[in-house]
C-alpha cells in the first residue's frame, strides 16, 4: 500500500553502483518482485536486516540501471568510452562479461541453427525445454545474433574477433566463437543421436575445427575469414580414399595397427575384426567433406558410422585413443601414402572429437 | 577589445542516427559566442565524424566574456527542408578568465539535448587570450576567483577576510512570456537555459567588481541561487565572502598551518588587482548601527519569523495561560508584560516609526523611491527584536555617533509571546531561546581585569566589522585563530507575497536583455533587494542581540508556493579575531580620511592603537582553542536572555552555555568527546488552501509553531544521544498549497566544554490511573535504555561524568533543563511538575495528550544507523580521523503521494518520518560494500512540488575509513590523519590505459599519472586511427578491430559535497562550475516513468559536470551541491519536466603517496594543462 504511493525513488551515484546478485537476477530475467522475493529468502543479506521495501527500492534502482545500460552492453566498447555511467573498468569487464554469459543447456539448442527470426519464435519451447526464462532466452539469443553479425565478415581469428569487439574474456570468447561457427556452418546438432553431446563438447569439437581446417588456421596473413573451412582443404581430403580403395594399402595399414595394439587394449579381437569399416566410415566421411550437406552431418556421421560401433563393442576410452593415436601414425609409415600432412590435419581433429564425443 | 576567445572543433562519436535511411548522420556545428556565429563544414554520413575545424576566433569584451557561455550546436545537415539539432553544449569559460585557474578547456563533451538527455559526445578546444586592461571603471572584473568552497580553499592562504558580498539580477522568465505558446518546447527550454546562463555570468561579475572594489581577490563559500517565481519572474541571486587569497607557493604546507601574522598589508595590496578606495567605502561608513529605524519595519506581507536563537533550553514558551507566568518568570523576566507588541530595545524613535509605517494596506506594489512593500500586514504582527536597524536609508543620513560602541553589551532583547492572544493572531512569533556562549567572557566570568581589554578588543574588531554593512561570512570553517566565540544560531524568516508588476517597459522585445538595477528603472530587483535586505538586518540585530559582532555560516534560502514565497536566512552569530580583517581598518582610514569623516577616523584610529593588545589578547585567547569558541561572548552580568551557564569543563575560567547550535562546521580545534551523528527534526503541518494575502498570513501563523516543534524535536533527539551541541544546523521550511513541511538537519555532538546534558525525564499528566503510571515507567525506561545504547554507540564517555551516571542515565536534577510539551495545559500541572522536579533545570517531557505520546513514540522509533555506519551532515565526523580513499557521491529523490487526503497533521508527521527514515535506510543498504563508513554533508532538501506530493532529495558522499583506528585523543592528529588514506584503494576507480605504450611515447601526457588527461591526445589519436582506415563507415571498415580497442581515455572524475578528498591534495583550483540543466520528455512511459526520466537526468547531469572538469583538466568536483531540483509531471499526458542547478568547485588532486614517492614538484600540474593545451 505504501509502495505504491511511493511516486518516484531514484538513486545516482557518481561511480554507478552495482550489485553483482541483482544483475544476476536480471540477467537471468526475473520480475522485480521475484527478484526481491529471492534475495529476501537469500541468506546473504540476512545481517542486513533489509525490509522488503528497501530490498524494493533497491532492486528497482538497480534493474533501471542495467536497463540503461544495455544499451551499451550492446557495444561493449563503448562502455569504455561512454559518459553517463562512471564504471570501474574491472566493474565494466564484469558487466560486460556477464552479460555475455549464456547457459550451456540454452546454447546446445540453438547450436547449428539459424540465428534468424524464425529460431527467435521458438524461444518459448526453448525456455520450456531448458528452464530457462524466457527473457534471458531472447538477450541470449539476441547476444549470439548481435556477436555473429558483428564477426561474420570481419577477417582474422575468429575468437580473436570476438574478444576484440566484446572485450570478452578468453574462454567466453572461445564459446561464443564456437556458436558463430556452428550457426554459420549450420551443423547439425539437433538429431535425437546427438542429443547425449553437451554444449561443451561441441564446442571443443568447434575449437577443433576452426583451429586446423580453416584459412587463418593455415595462413595467418588474414585473407580470408575464419568462420568458413577451408575450401581447398575439403577438396583435398578426396586423396585419402587412397587409403581405403587401395587394397594392399588397407591391409597394410590394418596389419600396422594391430602389431602396434597387440596387447594393450582389451577390444582387441573386436577392433581387428571391424578394422576395415572403421577405417572406411573415417576415410568416407572425409571424403564427403567437398558436400556443403555432409558437412553439416559431420558430427551426426561421426557418431553413427564410428562412434556406436565402437560403443556396441564396449571400447574403452584408453583403447580409443591408443587405437587412433596409432591408425593416424601408422599411416605415415605406408610406403605408397603420399599426404602425410594433409592426413595428419585431417585425423588431429577427428580423433580430438572423437574422444571429446565418445561418453555416454 | 580586451580578449580573444578561440574556439576549434575537433570531433564527435556515438553520434545519434539522424537519417533513418542510411543509419547514417551528416552533421556539422555551429559555435556562437554573443552575436558570432561559425559553423563548420558538414561531415558527410558518420556518427563519428572528424570535423578538425580550423580555430574560430572570436574578438570580444571581457564582459562578455563574463557573461555569455560558449554555445555550440550540432545539427544533422538535410539538404530538402531545415537542419535538424542534435543537442548543444555551452561551456562557460570563466575559468579561462582566471590567471591561476585553467589555461584551455579540452575534452569530450556531452552533446545534450532538453528532450533527448545526451546524445552523443563532441570534442572541443577553447582558449582564451586576455589583454590586461586596466582601466577602473571597468565593467568586468575578470581574475577574481570563485569558490563554493565555504572555507579558505586548500592551497591558498588568506591574507584577509573582506566580508559579505551579495548581487541579485532579475528577468522574466521564459516560460511566461507569450511566445513560449508558439515555440516548442525545445526552444523554450534552451531559451531558459541560456538565460540562467547569462544571469549567472552577470551575477557573477558584478559580485567579482564588488570584491574589486573591496580590496579583494576572490570570493569563498560563493553560493548562488534561482528562484523561480513563475509569472512574477525569475531571480538569480548570490551571496559569498569576499577575500584576499594568497597561493601557498609550496602547495605541501598543509593549509591549515599558515601562519596568519605573516600576512602583510602592503603585500595584499599589491596582490589584489585594484585596491581602489570606492564608493563602497561610503556605503560602509553609513552603516553605523545607530539609525533611524525606519523603514525598515514597515513590513509589506513580511511577517518575518524573528527565529530561534538557540539558547539553553530552559525556558521554554508556551501559548497557553497557564505556562505563560512561568515562562515570564524563567526566560523574559519583566520586560515582555510592559511591552507586549514589540519588544526589543524599545527605543522611542523605533517604535515611532514601527508604528507609522506598519499599518499601510495598500496593495500595490510601491515604487522604488519608497523602500516598503506592500504592507498588508495588521499592526499587531509584528514583534520587534533588534536593537537597532541600519537602513538602506541610512545612506542619505549619515550621521554617525559613538554609540556604535555601545552595542558591546546589548540590551536584553527578548521578546516573549507574553500575551497569548496577541500570539495567536500574531504573525510574528519569536522566541528567543537563545543560548549562545561566552564571550570574551567580558569581565564576569574571566576575571574584572580582562574586562577593559576585551572591551577594547570587542570594540576594535567590532569597529571594522560595522563599518560593513552585514558583517556576514558564507564560511562555516575558519583559519585557526578567526572565529573567538560563538553565540548561537540566529534565523529569520520572512513571508511576501510575489505580485506581478507591470511594466510597460518590458516589451516583447527586451525578451532577452538582462534587467539590472543599474540600467533599469524597473522596480523588481530593488524590491527583491529590499526583502532581502531586510531579513539582513534581522539578522545583524539577531546577532547583536546574542552579543556578537559577527554572522557566520550565514546562508540564504527561499521557498516558493503559487505566488507566496517564504524568504529564509540563517547563520550563527559569533565574535571574531580582527586578525583577518585589520587591514581592512588601515584601509577604511585610508578612505575615511579622504572622506574627511573625522568621527570615524577617530573610531579606526583608536581600533588600530589597540592593535597590540588585539594581539595579546588573542593569543590569550589561542591557550585554550579546544574550547574558547564555546565560551559566552556576553555578559554573564547582564545577559540578554537567562541561560544556564557553568564553568567551562576544559579550562574551568569561562563561562559556557549548557547547549551550543551553530549552523557552522565543527571547528578542527573543538574538544569533542566521542562520535557524532546525524540528527533531524521533521514536522509536517496542514494548511487550509488560500489564495494570496489570505495565504500569507495563513502560514505567517504557523510559522512559528512550526519552529518551535523543530526546535523541541532537535532538543530531544539530542538529549537522547547524550550530546549537547549542535552543528552545521540547517532548518528548511517548505510550503505547499495545503501543508507546510519542516526539515531541520545538523550534527549532534558531545562538546567536552559544554556540561552533559541532562537525561529526559517523562511526566504523566494524570498520575491517577495505575495502568498509565505503568506506561509511562515503561517509557521512561525505554528512554533511559536508549540514552545508554546511545552513549556507548557514540562512545560519549566524557570522564569527569562518570560519576554521575553510575547505574542510570538519568541525570541529577541540577543538570537537567526543563522541556514543556503541550500547548494547552493547566497550571496546576506546572507547580506539580516544580515539586517533583525541582526548578527550572528539569528537563521534562510531559505526556498530557496524544500528540505527545506521538512525539515519544516518534522520538524512540528513529531507527538507529545499522552497525559500521556513521553519519552527519558537517564535513568531517568528529571521532574519525583515518578516512580511506574510498568514496561515493550520491543523489538521491524520492516523491511521496499523499494517498489520504484528509490526514491530521499526526497522520502527515508520520508519513513524512518515515519518508525520511526509509531513504536513509535505503542508504544505508545500498552502500553497506563500504563499511565501515560515514555518510558525510548529508543534505536533505524538500519540497511540495503538487497538492499532494512531498518530494525528498539527498545529496551526500560516503566515505569508508579504517575500522582499526587507534583511538586517539588527540586533536593534534587530525590534520594529518585527516588527509592521509591508509589504504589505497584507489585505484579501483582508475581505468587501466591501454594506450599506455602510447601515451607513455607521447611526452605530453607524461604528468607523473595525475589523471588520465583527456586532452586532444586521446582525439588525436582517434583521428589518426580513423584516418588510416580508408572506409568511414560501416561494420567491415575495422581490420582486426582496432576500433574497438581504442582503451578507456575517460577520465576517473570524482565528486564530493566535501572541500577535501581524503588522502589526497588539492594542487590546483580551476574555476567554479555552476551548471542549469532543462530536461522535458513526452514520452514518459517509454522512458521507464518518472523514476526512470530522473534516474536518467541526474546521471545525465553527473556525466555533463564530470566531462567540464575533465575538459578543465581536472579529476575531481570538491564542494559539489545540488541547489535546485525542480521536479513536474503529468503523466495524463505523459509528460515530465525536470530542472537541476549544480555547483562546484573543479580541481587537481594528487594523492599523498604519490607526493611522497614523487619529490615535490608543484608545477606539474599547470605543466600538465599547459601541455595539453599544446596537444594539438
Amino acid at each position: 500500500m505504501r509502495r505504491m504511493s511511493m511516486e518516484l525513488d531514484v538513486f545516482v551515484g557518481n561511480t554507478t553502483i552495482i550489485d553483482e546478485e541483482v544483475y544476476q537476477l536480471w540477467l537471468d530475467g526475473h520480475s522485480v518482485s521475484d527478484a526481491v522475493r529471492m534475495r529476501l529468502e537469500s541468506d546473504a543479506l540476512s545481517e542486513c536486516e533489509a525490509s522488503g521495501e528497501v530490498l524494493h527500492s533497491d532492486t528497482m534502482d538497480q534493474y533501471r540501471t542495467f536497463q540503461m545500460c544495455e544499451r551499451l552492453l550492446h557495444c561493449p566498447s563503448k562502455l569504455a568510452n561512454q559518459l553517463l555511467f562512471q564504471i570501474p573498468a574491472h566493474r565494466q569487464a564484469m558487466l560486460i562479461e556477464r552479460y555475455y554469459e549464456f547457459d550451456h543447456t540454452f546454447a546446445r539448442e540453438v547450436l547449428g541453427k539459424k540465428l534468424s527470426k524464425g529460431t527467435k519464435k521458438d524461444l518459448d519451447d526453448i525456455s520450456l525445454k531448458t528452464g530457462v526464462a524466457l527473457k534471458s532466452c531472447r538477450r541470449q539469443f539476441d547476444n549470439f545474433k548481435r556477436v555473429f553479425k558483428v564477426v561474420e565478415e570481419l577477417k582474422g581469428p575468429l575468437v580473436e574477433n570476438v574478444q576484440h569487439h566484446f572485450l570478452l574474456s578468453d574462454s567466453l570468447a572461445r564459446d561464443y566463437a564456437a556458436v558463430v561457427f556452428f550457426a554459420n556452418s549450420r551443423f547439425e546438432t539437433g538429431k535425437r543421436k546427438l542429443q547425449y553431446l553437451s554444449f561443451q563438447d561441441f564446442a571443443f569439437c568447434a575449437g577443433q575445427l576452426i583451429s586446423y581446417w580453416t584459412v587463418g588456421a593455415v595462413d595467418n596473413m588474414m585473407e580470408d575469414m575464419d568462420v568458413d573451412l577451408e575450401k581447398e582443404f575439403l577438396h583435398d581430403l578426396k586423396d585419402l580414399k587412397v587409403l581405403v580403395n587401395d587394397k594392399d594399402m588397407l591391409d597394410q595399414h590394418k596389419s600396422l595397427v594391430c602389431y602396434q595394439l597387440k596387447g594393450k587394449i582389451k577390444a582387441f579381437s573386436e577392433m581387428e575384426a571391424n578394422f576395415k569399416n572403421l577405417s572406411r566410415a573415417l576415410i568416407n566421411i572425409a571424403s564427403k567433406l567437398t558436400n556443403t550437406k555432409d558437412v553439416r552431418d559431420l558430427f551426426i556421421d561421426l557418431v553413427e558410422k564410428f562412434i556406436e560401433p565402437c560403443r556396441s563393442d564396449k571400447w574403452t576410452v584408453g583403447d580409443l585413443t591408443l587405437f587412433l593415436t596409432h591408425y593416424t601414425s601408422t599411416a605415415h609409415t605406408l610406403e605408397m601414402f603420399r599426404f602425410q600432412i594433409l592426413w595428419e590435419r585431417y585425423m588431429g581433429v577427428i580423433k580430438s572429437c572423437i574422444l571429446k564425443m565418445y561418453h555416454d | 577589445m580586451p580578449g580573444k576567445l578561440k574556439a576549434k572543433i575537433v570531433a564527435g562519436r556515438h553520434l545519434p542516427v539522424m537519417d533513418r535511411a542510411s543509419d547514417l548522420t551528416d552533421a556539422f556545428v555551429e559555435v556562437k559566442f554573443g552575436n558570432t556565429t561559425f559553423k563548420t563544414d558538414v561531415y558527410p554520413k558518420s556518427l563519428n565524424p572528424q570535423w578538425n575545424s580550423e580555430w574560430f576566433k572570436f574578438e570580444v569584451d571581457d564582459e562578455d566574456l563574463q557573461d555569455e557561455p560558449l554555445q555550440i550546436t550540432v545539427l544533422d545537415h538535410d539538404t530538402y527542408s531545415a537542419n535538424d539539432a542534435i543537442g548543444k553544449v555551452y561551456i562557460d569559460i570563466d575559468p579561462l578568465l582566471s590567471s591561476e585557474a585553467a589555461t584551455v578547456i579540452s575534452g569530450w563533451f556531452p552533446i545534450y539535448d532538453t528532450i533527448h538527455g545526451i546524445r552523443g559526445e563532441i570534442n572541443v578546444l577553447v582558449k582564451v587570450e586576455l589583454f590586461n586592461d586596466l582601466n577602473r571603471f571597468r565593467q568586468s572584473s575578470c581574475g577574481v576567483k570563485f569558490f563554493c568552497t565555504t572555507s579558505i580553499p586548500r592551497c591558498y592562504r588568506a591574507v584577509m577576510v573582506h566580508g559579505f558580498v551579495e548581487e541579485l539580477v532579475v528577468n522574466e522568465d521564459p516560460e511566461y512570456q507569450w511566445i513560449d505558446r508558439i515555440r516548442t518546447p525545445r526552444a523554450s527550454n534552451e531559451a531558459r537555459q541560456r538565460l540562467i546562463s547569462l544571469m549567472s555570468g552577470e551575477l557573477q561579475r558584478k559580485i567579482g567588481l564588488k570584491v574589486l572594489e573591496m580590496g579583494g581577490n576572490a570570493v569563498v563559500g560563493y553560493l548562488q541561487c534561482f528562484d523561480l517565481e513563475g509569472e512574477s519572474g525569475l531571480v538569480v541571486r548570490a551571496i559569498g565572502t569576499a577575500c584576499t587569497l594568497d597561493k601557498l607557493s609550496n602547495t605541501y604546507t598543509p593549509a591549515t598551518a599558515i601562519n596568519p601574522c605573516n600576512s602583510s598589508p602592503s603585500k595584499d595590496i599589491k596582490d589584489s588587482p585594484q585596491a581602489v578606495p570606492s564608493a563602497l567605502g561610503c556605503r560602509s561608513t553609513h552603516s553605523s548601527p545607530v539609525h533611524s529605524a525606519s523603514s525598515r519595519l514597515s513590513q509589506g506581507f513580511s511577517v518575518s519569523v524573528p527565529t530561534l536563537l538557540f539558547a539553553g533550553m530552559k525556558h521554554r514558551h508556551r501559548s497557553s495561560d497557564g505556562p505563560r507566568a512561568r515562562q515570564c518568570r524563567a526566560g523574559f523576566g519583566e520586560e515582555a508584560p510592559g511591552v507586549p507588541l514589540s519588544s526589543g530595545p524599545p527605543t522611542p524613535l523605533r517604535a515611532q516609526t514601527f508604528s507609522s509605517f506598519s499599518p499601510s494596506k495598500s496593495y500595490s506594489r510601491q515604487s522604488s523611491s519608497s523602500d516598503t512593500e506592500l504592507s498588508l500586514t495588521p499592526k499587531t504582527a509584528r514583534i520587534c527584536l533588534s536593537p537597532s536597524s541600519p537602513t538602506l536609508q541610512s545612506k542619505s543620513s549619515p550621521i554617525p555617533t559613538t554609540k556604535a560602541l555601545r552595542s558591546t553589551t546589548p540590551p536584553p532583547l527578548h521578546v516573549s509571546q507574553s500575551d497569548t492572544a496577541m500570539l495567536r493572531k500574531s504573525v510574528s512569533f519569536s522566541e528567543d531561546l537563545l543560548l549562545a556562549a561566552s564571550g570574551m567572557g567580558s569581565g564576569g566570568s574571566a576575571g574584572k581585569e580582562a574586562g577593559p581589554l576585551k572591551a577594547l578588543l570587542r570594540q576594535q574588531t567590532q569597529t571594522a566589522l560595522e563599518q560593513r554593512e552585514f558583517p556576514f561570512f558564507t564560511l562555516t570553517s575558519f583559519p585557526p585563530g578567526f572565529l573567538l566565540h560563538v553565540g548561537g544560531v540566529v534565523s529569520a524568516r520572512s513571508v511576501k507575497l510575489l505580485d506581478r508588476i507591470h511594466n510597460p517597459a518590458l516589451g516583447n522585445t527586451r525578451s532577452y536583455k538582462l534587467l539590472d538595477w543599474n540600467s533599469f528603472t524597473a522596480d523588481e530587483p530593488e524590491t527583491r533587494d529590499a526583502w532581502w535586505e531586510e531579513i539582513r538586518q534581522e539578522i545583524k540585530s539577531h546577532a547583536k542581540a546574542l552579543g556578537c559582532h559577527a554572522v557566520v555560516g550565514y546562508s540564504e534560502s527561499t521557498s516558493i508556493c503559487e505566488e507566496v514565497c517564504i524568504l529564509s536566512a540563517s547563520g550563527t552569530a559569533a565574535i571574531l579575531s580582527s586578525r583577518f580583517m585589520q587591514d581592512s581598518a588601515l584601509d577604511t582610514e585610508h578612505r575615511l580620511s579622504r572622506q574627511q569623516a573625522s568621527v570615524f577616523t577617530s573610531g579606526a584610529e583608536k581600533g588600530e592603537g589597540d592593535m597590540g593588545s588585539t594581539a595579546s589578547l588573542g593569543f590569550e585567547d589561542l591557550m585554550s582553542p579546544g574550547c574558547a569558541f564555546c565560551h559566552i561572548p556576553y555578559d554573564e552580568l547582564n545577559m540578554p536572555f537567562p541561560a544556564q551557564l557553568t564553568y567551562c569543563h576544559c579550562c574551568r575560567r569561562y563561562k559556557v552555555p549548557d547547549v551550543l547550535f551553530t549552523t557552522i562546521d565543527l571547528p578542527t580545534e573543538a574538544n569533542v568527546t566521542g562520535k557524532g551523528c546525524l540528527i533531524q527534526a521533521r514536522l509536517c503541518r496542514t494548511k487550509k488552501k488560500a489564495q494570496g494575502e489570505g495565504n500569507a498570513t495563513a502560514i505567517s501563523n504557523l510559522l512559528p509553531f512550526l519552529e518551535y516543534e523543530l526546535h523541541t524535536q532537535l532538543m530531544n533527539k539530542l538529549k537522547l544521544r547524550s550530546m549537547n551541541a549542535l552543528f552545521g544546523l540547517r532548518i528548511q521550511i517548505s510550503v505547499g498549497e495545503n501543508m507546510l513541511l519542516g526539515l531541520a538537519s545538523a550534527t549532534g555532538v558531545y562538546l567536552t566544554a559544554l556540561p552533559s546534558p541532562g537525561g529526559i525525564q517523562i511526566a504523566g499528566k494524570t498520575p491517577s490511573d495505575i495502568t498509565y503510571e505503568q506506561h509511562i515507567s515503561n517509557m521512561q525506561k525505554k528512554i533511559n535504555d536508549t540514552i545508554a545504547k546511545n552513549k556507548e554507540l557514540y562512545e560519549i564517555n566524557p570522564p569527569d561524568l562518570v560519576e554521575e551516571v553510575i547505574g542510570s542515565p538519568i541525570p541529577e536534577p541540577r543538570q537537567r533543563s526543563r522541556l514543556f510539551r503541550s500547548h494547552s495545559e493547566s497550571s496546576d500541572e506546572v507547580s506539580e511538575l516544580d515539586l517533583s522536579h525541582g526548578k527550572k533545570d528539569a528537563f521534562v517531557l510531559e505526556i498530557d495528550d496524544t500528540d505527545a505520546v506521538e512525539d515519544i513514540h516518534s522520538l524512540l522509533t528513529d531507527a538507529p544507523t545499522p552497525p559500521g555506519f556513521y553519519s552527519c551532515n558537517t564535513e568531517i565526523m568528529p571521532g574519525i580521523y583515518n578516512w580511506t580513499s574510498a568514496l561515493q557521491m550520491f543523489t538521491s529523490v524520492r516523491v511521496f503521494r499523499l494517498s489520504n487526503v484528509n490526514l491530521t497533521n499526526q497522520g502527515l508527521n508520520k508519513v513524512f518520518n518515515d519518508l525520511c527514515e526509509n531513504l536513509l535506510k535505503s542508504l544505508y543498504f545500498k552502500l553497506r560494500s563500504m563499511v565501515p563508513c560515514c555518510l558525510c554533508h548529508v543534505n536533505f532538501t524538500v519540497a511540495v512540488p503538487e497538492d499532494e506530493l512531498i518530494q525528498v532529495a539527498v545529496t551526500a558522499v560516503a566515505m569508508s575509513f579504517d575500522k582499526d583506528q587507534t583511538q586517539e585523543n588527540g586533536r593534534q592528529s587530525i590534520d594529518k590523519n585527516l588527509m592521509k588514506a591508509i589504504t589505497e584503494n584507489e585505484d579501483q576507480l582508475q581505468f587501466p590505459l591501454e594506450l599506455s605504450a602510447e601515451s607513455s611515447s607521447n611526452p605530453l601526457n607524461s604528468a607523473k599519472g595525475l589523471s588520465e588527461v583527456s586532452g586532444p591526445l586521446p582525439s588525436a589519436r582517434v583521428s589518426s586511427l580513423e584516418k588510416a582506415s580508408p572506409l568511414p563507415e560501416g561494420r567491415s571498415r575495422s581490420l582486426r578491430s582496432n576500433r574497438s580497442y581504442a582503451g578507456s581515455s575517460v577520465t576517473v572524475v570524482k565528486m564530493t559535497p566535501l572541500s577535501f578528498i581524503p588522502g589526497t591534495k588539492i594542487i590546483k583550483y580551476l574555476g567554479i562550475i555552476n551548471m542549469f540543466f532543462i530536461r522535458e520528455t513526452t514520452s514518459l512511459r517509454e522512458e521507464g516513468g518518472v523514476s526512470g526520466f530522473l534516474h536518467s537526468f541526474i546521471a545525465e547531469v553527473f556525466a555533463m559536470v564530470r566531462a567540464h572538469v575533465a575538459a578543465l583538466g581536472g579529476n575531481a568536483v570538491v564542494s559539489y551541491n545540488m541547489k535546485e531540483c525542480v521536479f513536474m509531471e503529468n503523466p495524463n499526458k505523459n509528460q515530465a519536466q525536470c530542472l537541476i542547478n549544480v555547483s562546484g568547485d573543479a580541481v587537481i588532486f594528487v594523492r599523498e603517496s604519490e607526493l611522497e614517492a614523487t619529490p615535490p614538484q608543484p608545477h606539474s600540474a599547470s605543466a600538465q594543462t599547459s601541455s595539453s593545451g599544446e596537444g594539438t
